[in-house]
């Protein structure tokens, strides 16, 4: 069964469709990028799959959204749990105001986890290769860090709290070419243990870095298929115009 | 006229404009020094009024205002800042939230009178708590309540808002989102509010002319339900109620009161800027 089935899924924001009717299966352990041009609702989708969209006022979304065989979109669902196994990584690197340690133990912290937190940042740290530059200023401000230090700092603070999704907006628009390989190298790394969502801009990106990927325009998706296919063979003309620089 | 010239004549005016606002502060300030300061001795800080509150000091008065203060702050700042909380963090924004907001600036400027008659129309009649330092502090704190929850809204307002969706989308709940991201960084503007509320409740006199001041009472309170004196109503009684008082004491009076006010706005300012140096973004 795939870990992520989406079936039927529309959302409005008031009188405005976002999302049409979108059906999409998810293995796990792969990197998914969704392309798109501006608007057109890709990271709306994005963040449905950890129930930010919640805090939209005027949203209606219907249809399932099954991860791990339970449907998120029901009311009962726990936002804790959920949002502890679907993590986000932004836009912008955005590290919280503290120092990096107290930026690893957060999530831990508000999970009730209060004791014994070093190995967490140890390992955490190690996963997104931070460690070695970082073990002996932990207690500096997150903000001394360059923005690719940060954005790994961002993804380390989510590790800790052992998430097995990790979603990415856009996350190297605020990154320079090099930190951006860097970040991708390490996409390729934590593939081995996260499924990761990748929304972005970038076409080369996703080219580069994903398995699978989805097109989307004006809040239908177009056509989802392994990237190498999207790329060489797409079999939708709007997909072809989209990549092959027509539009977008 | 070119370019150039209209924006040095405007320049020039922006300038005068300050200079207008700066130079009588200065001069209120430099004239309080001058004519205060001869009356500034060990005595004059730590006596009572002595002959017909012509000579001695004004210690009663200065205990009075800290206490008044002091009893301002411990009821106003807690109620405020969960006002302030409720009405950013959790309030819808529909029509009625949007009325209360308007209502809470409107009351910042309300005279200073008309909360002194609230107050002794409901705490020191209705409630029955008399003339008493918790009559006069709690109508001193419903008068500076909306200056505080005003600087607080905004200060929590001002934190960015993705802190927030970070928060939340690692798993925080609502409140842990405020509790540990929000509030630790409104603090600074939180502070600035406390400040000008410590000062204007300092500085009041309309307030607790019903509610708690006393013309003349040379000791100190012994509970929270006697009268005291208070600077700003002493000064007031000596400057035009008491005949042939000597002006280097009304002007002590007026140097103790702003060196009062500044002093806990100082550590008010200090404890502000331990909090701004951790928060950079």
């Amino acid at each position: 069964m795939a870990k992520i089935e989406i079936k039927n899924l529309d959302l409005w924001y008031g009188d405005f469709q976002a999302l049409k009717n979108i059906n999409l299966a998810l293995e796990e352990k792969r990197i998914i990028a969704v392309i798109g041009p501006s608007g057109c609702g890709k990271s709306t989708l994005l963040r449905v799959f950890n129930r930010m969209n919640d805090l939209v006022e005027g949203i209606k979304i219907k249809g399932q959204f099954v991860i791990d065989g339970e449907n998120i979109l029901d009311q009962r669902t726990n936002l804790v749990t959920l949002r502890k196994k679907v993590g986000m990584v932004f836009q912008r690197p955005n590290p919280f105001p503290l120092s990096i340690y107290d930026n690893l133990v957060f999530g831990l912290k508000v999970h009730g986890i209060k004791r014994d937190l070093d190995p967490f940042v140890e390992k955490s740290l190690k996963a997104v290769f931070l460690w070695d530059e970082l073990k002996d200023r932990l207690n500096r401000s997150a903000f001394s860090l360059t923005l690719e230090q940060r954005q790994r700092l961002c993804i380390a603070r989510l590790i800790a709290v052992k998430p097995d999704i990790l979603l990415m907006d856009e996350p190297c628009s605020a990154l320079d070419p090099q930190s951006t390989t860097g970040i991708e190298d390490l996409m390729r790394e934590l593939k081995k243990n996260f499924t990761i969502i990748i929304v972005t801009h970038n076409m080369q990106q996703a080219a580069r870095v994903s398995d699978e990927t989805g097109f989307m325009l004006l809040g239908e998706l177009v056509e989802f298929n392994k990237t190498e296919v999207i790329f060489t063979k797409p079999q939708d003309s709007r997909t072809e115009g989209y990549i092959t620089g027509r539009y977008g | 006229m070119t370019s150039l010239q209209r924006q040095k004549i405007a320049f020039a005016l922006l300038f005068l404009a300050n200079l207008l606002v700066i130079v009588p502060v200065g001069l209120i300030v430099f004239i309080i020094i001058q004519k205060g300061w001869p009356a500034m001795t060990w005595q004059f800080i730590t006596d009572i009024p002595r002959q017909g509150m012509r000579a001695g000091g004004i210690f009663p008065a200065i205990v009075g205002t800290i206490y008044l203060v002091s009893g301002a702050i411990v009821f106003a700042l807690p109620v405020g800042l969960l006002a302030a909380i409720y009405l950013s963090e959790y309030a819808k924004d529909n029509l009625l939230t949007r009325i209360i907001k308007l209502a809470i600036v409107n009351l910042a400027g309300v005279p200073s009178v008309v909360y002194g008659l609230f107050g002794l129309v409901l705490f020191v009649s209705f409630c029955k708590f008399g003339a008493s330092i918790l009559s006069g502090s709690l109508t001193l704190g419903i008068m500076i309540l909306p200056i505080i929850i005003t600087a607080s809204r905004e200060a929590l307002e001002s934190v960015p808002h993705v802190f927030r969706e970070v928060s939340l989308s690692l798993g925080a709940s609502k409140w842990q989102t405020i509790r540990h991201i929000v509030l630790p960084n409104a603090i600074p503007g939180i502070i600035t509010g406390t400040i000008l509320g410590i000062g204007r409740a300092a500085g009041e006199t309309a307030p607790i002319l019903f509610t708690v001041a006393a013309f003349y009472l040379p000791r100190l309170p012994s509970s929270v339900f006697d009268q005291v004196m208070a600077l700003p109503y002493h000064l007031y009684v000596i400057s035009t109620q008491v005949p042939n008082v000597d002006p280097k004491i009304t002007y002590g009076t007026a140097l103790v009161l702003l060196i009062l006010v500044l002093f806990v706005n100082l550590i008010a300012i200090i404890i502000r800027a331990r909090f701004r140096k951790k928060k950079k973004w």
